[in-house]
């Protein structure tokens, strides 16, 4: 009996990930909401991006990888070998550290998703397009010139644009890689009010280099230390109280 | 902004009908294997090639000995004579010239487009020499018909066909080749070699000579070989000038053949299954082998310069 | 000290006179070409047929064929050449299949085209009895255009950035659509460059479709029939200069040599222009 119910929307046990001969992650243990924001903080090299690109098989494109354990997305377990990936990935979306917009108009982008999930009809189309750019906050800024280039966007554009690409598949959850490490202060800002805008109707799991990103947005952090979980907690008491010297030592600025 | 209708997953829009995900999943795996399959296709290709041509080839063994074949100098059809070594020397013998008269022009202009020429002279020589690698080699002969052959006449006075000539247009036509490969080696040099040569207060040409050059050989070599795989193998534009005798030149004004211009001679009046057909068969392999095995070298050359 | 001035200032010399005299040997070999076929370039010598004993014929069908067999040859290379090429930068792991792949392809890449015409003699001319045909001349053409295929798009293909890989995968598409709309649409300008390359090169080999293709026209030229012999620009190029008996031998091949560089020089052109376009439009400049 691998699965057990619960309300956690995913679920990592007893994880271990190896490139090749070294060993990445170490039996992470983790649960995480629906509705909620958790934070992966971390020096660099920790293993939170490697953990974060497990939970919806990013990291089957690298072909060194092997992986042991369980990954729970609504109690099913995304490693199983009937496992659908493609579906998964539509139910788990990714974005990424630095924008990565395809080379098509702002329009094109965004409908790609739905489009390659089977939606052609050109009313619906631009129903879904609408709505996520309104969600993505960029609606107003672009709705003029949907037919451009997305390339011409700004830095924080592109990544509002793909926030709204990827709520465009409709997602449940959104797995977000350092979102705003390639953005200037005011883009950042938008993108941390936008995922408070959001996280009613999502579960957001979000990598971030910065603990004051991870204190003003999250509900819960987990920190992480040369491939292991040291600690995961509500934020505030993690911040304030942590329960592990490491974790009192990385936010007080000792290392990292 | 209205942001409050989050549909639940089950009768959201962007679902899609419950057959289009399994008619993509299908087209997905017909399309990996079509790729498989193109990369199989393409694959198997020189192995027929060397089995048909190989096969078509060794016929020629049952009426001719080996040794007659690779060694004799007597190519008389009319007498069942089938001796290519006059054509096999031919073929190293034009292609060494071709090399001798190409190699140092062009290292050295390898040399100078990538570390000596202002930028708008290597804006031209780099189409240029592109340019030169698509022309025709049939225009190559041509040229090489009209202006070599009548002044190597007047000059020898003989009829001006032969070595010389052929080594000469098959120099200008391996000479982009070259420099385009070795020019592409020096350059991407990494340009702390350069700086640590001026630092110790070596000139350009010694910094040319003793660092440069030496550094790029196994780039040079691989252009050099690849090079000698075109000479090698050019049928039509030798062909028109070196007059397809089937004897040894006795100097480089005078007519000889090698492998590639014998069979452009004789193949298309060769009745299909005689040992004359066979033995233009036998030549191809011979010329394929020697190909396959400048890949081979130049594949050794490549591995020693990544070690 | 002094000594290695000197022989700095030399080499220096040395290096620009050669540096000069590659480049005019290249403006003199196309200024020969060009100076001495151009003007026997007209309307009735591109369109009329070649005459065998009299003064006076033209290309026409040769002209014609040298298209058609280009175009047919292209259209059986481009599709395996290109899943070929996809498939080694988009799905091959490392294994001995991928080195075999690769090895074969690079063999196949060195093969003189002499042998590629041999091979076609012997499979498709004789073998499958199609004769001296368009059809023949064609497919063998097409084994000469496939390694280059493979390798410009395998090339083409990793000089996408993984980015759009991840974003596209990560919305959920399948691997083939990855491919198919955002891969393939930007690696479509290198695609362009590699086929016009593989047009170029097509275009002038002769030595492949002497044995394939023959050396004479179709007495009903411009012939689509694809069994009809078909003998191209660069052929009639080699065949009148070197077993032809018309007079005016010497001035139908440099016509013909000057239209075959001109045509070169247009493809180079070509090579140039779109995919800077292209590139242009993406960037998104336009607004």
């Amino acid at each position: 009996m691998t699965t057990i119910a619960t309300q956690d929307k995913i679920r990592v046990q007893n994880l271990n990930l190896f490139y090749g001969e070294n060993q990445a992650l170490y039996d992470i243990d983790l649960s995480m909401q629906a509705g909620s924001i958790t934070a992966f903080i971390g020096p660099s090299g920790c293993g939170k991006s490697t953990l974060l690109r497990t939970l919806n098989r990013m990291n089957d494109l690298i072909a060194s990888v092997k992986i042991t354990g369980e990954v729970l997305v609504d109690n099913q377990n995304i490693y199983a070998p009937d496992t659908d990936v493609v579906s998964l990935r539509k139910r788990v979306g990714m974005v990424f550290q630095r924008p990565n917009p395809f080379p098509m108009s702002i329009y094109d982008n965004i409908a790609y998703g739905p489009r390659i999930h089977g939606i052609k009809r050109k009313r619906d189309l631009d129903e879904i397009v609408e709505k996520s750019l309104k969600q993505a906050a960029l609606w107003e800024e672009v709705k003029d010139r949907l037919n451009k280039s997305a390339m011409g966007l700004s830095g924080g554009q592109q990544q509002r644009l793909c926030i709204a690409r990827l709520l465009a598949v409709d997602p449940d959850v959104l797995l977000m890689d350092e979102p705003t490490s390639a953005l200037d202060p005011i883009s950042t800002l938008k993108v941390e009010e936008l995922t408070q805008e959001l996280k009613s109707r999502y579960s957001i799991i979000i990598v971030t280099h910065n603990m004051q990103q991870a204190a003003r947005i999250s509900d819960t952090t987990a920190f992480f230390l040369n491939g292991v979980m040291v600690e995961h907690g509500e934020t505030d008491k993690l911040f304030t109280n942590p329960g592990d010297q490491r974790t009192e030592d990385y936010i007080t600025g000792r290392f990292g | 902004m209205d942001i409050a209708l989050k549909e639940t997953p089950s009768d959201d829009r962007t679902s899609a009908p419950p057959s289009w995900n399994n008619r993509r999943r299908r087209t997905d795996r017909v399309m990996h294997g079509l790729f498989v399959g193109s990369a199989a296709f393409v694959s198997l290709i020189i192995f027929s090639i060397i089995l048909f041509v190989g096969s078509q080839g060794v016929k020629t063994f049952t009426d001719v000995s080996f040794f007659q074949f690779f060694f004799s100098l007597d190519w008389t059809p009319a007498e069942h004579q089938f001796g290519a070594g006059v054509f096999i020397l031919g073929s190293f013998l034009v292609t060494g010239l071709a090399l001798v008269i190409a190699v140092p022009f062009a290292v050295a202009g390898a040399v100078f487009m990538s570390k000596i020429a202002p930028s708008w002279m290597r804006e031209i020589m780099r189409p240029a020499t592109d340019l030169f690698v698509g022309i025709p080699s049939v225009v190559y002969g041509l040229v090489g018909l009209t202006t070599f052959v009548p002044i190597i006449a007047k000059l020898t006075g003989t009829a001006g066909f032969g070595v010389l000539p052929a080594a000469l247009i098959l120099a200008i036509m391996i000479l982009p080749t070259i420099i385009s490969v070795s020019e592409d080696a020096i350059r991407t040099l990494p340009s702390s070699l350069e700086e640590a040569s001026y630092a110790l207060g070596a000139t350009r040409w010694q910094t040319i000579g003793k660092v440069l050059l030496p550094a790029a050989t196994p780039g040079i070599l691989t252009g050099v070989i690849l090079g000698m795989g075109r000479a090698i193998g050019e049928a039509m534009a030798v062909q028109m000038v070196i007059g397809n005798a089937p004897l040894l030149p006795k100097g480089v004004a005078e007519p000889t053949s090698v492998l590639t211009t014998q069979i452009v001679k004789e193949m298309l009046n060769a009745p299909f299954g005689s040992t004359l057909s066979n033995a233009l068969f036998l030549m191809s392999l011979v010329l394929l082998l020697v190909s396959l095995s400048l890949i081979l070298i130049i594949r050794i050359v490549a591995r020693r310069r990544s070690v | 000290m002094l000594n290695a001035k000197l022989t700095n200032k030399l080499a220096t010399v040395m290096f620009w006179a050669i540096g000069f005299g590659i480049l005019s040997i290249l403006a003199w070999f196309l200024w020969h070409i060009l100076s001495a076929g151009l003007p026997h370039i007209s309307w009735n010598f591109l369109t009329r047929k070649p005459e065998e004993m009299i003064a006076g014929g033209g290309i026409g069908p040769q002209l014609f064929n040298s298209f058609y067999i280009l175009f047919l040859s292209l259209l059986f290379s481009i599709p395996f050449g290109i899943g070929a090429g996809i498939w080694l930068a988009e799905y091959a792991r490392k294994n001995w299949f991928t080195d075999l792949v690769r090895l074969a392809t690079e063999m196949l890449a060195s093969v003189p085209s002499i042998v590629f015409g041999l091979f076609g003699l012997l499979v498709f001319v004789t073998t499958l009895h199609l004769g001296y045909s368009i059809i023949g001349g064609a497919l063998t053409l097409s084994l000469l255009n496939l390694p280059v295929l493979v390798r410009v798009t395998e090339e083409t293909l990793r000089a996408v950035p993984d980015s759009y890989r991840e974003a596209s995968l990560a919305l959920g598409a399948t691997k083939w659509q990855t491919i198919r709309k955002v891969l393939l649409p930007s690696a479509l300008p290198g695609l362009v460059t590699g086929v016009t390359l593989v047009a170029g090169r097509a275009l002038g080999e002769s030595a492949i479709l002497i044995f394939t293709a023959g050396v004479s026209v179709s007495r009903f030229a411009p012939d689509l029939n694809l069994f009809a012999s078909g003998e191209t620009l660069s052929v009639h190029l080699w065949y009148v200069r070197s077993e032809g008996l018309v007079p005016d031998a010497t001035q139908i091949a440099e016509g013909t040599a000057a239209l075959l560089v001109l045509v070169v020089l247009i493809l180079n052109l070509l090579i140039a222009l779109p995919s800077r376009l292209y590139q242009r439009k993406m960037a998104g400049k336009s607004s």
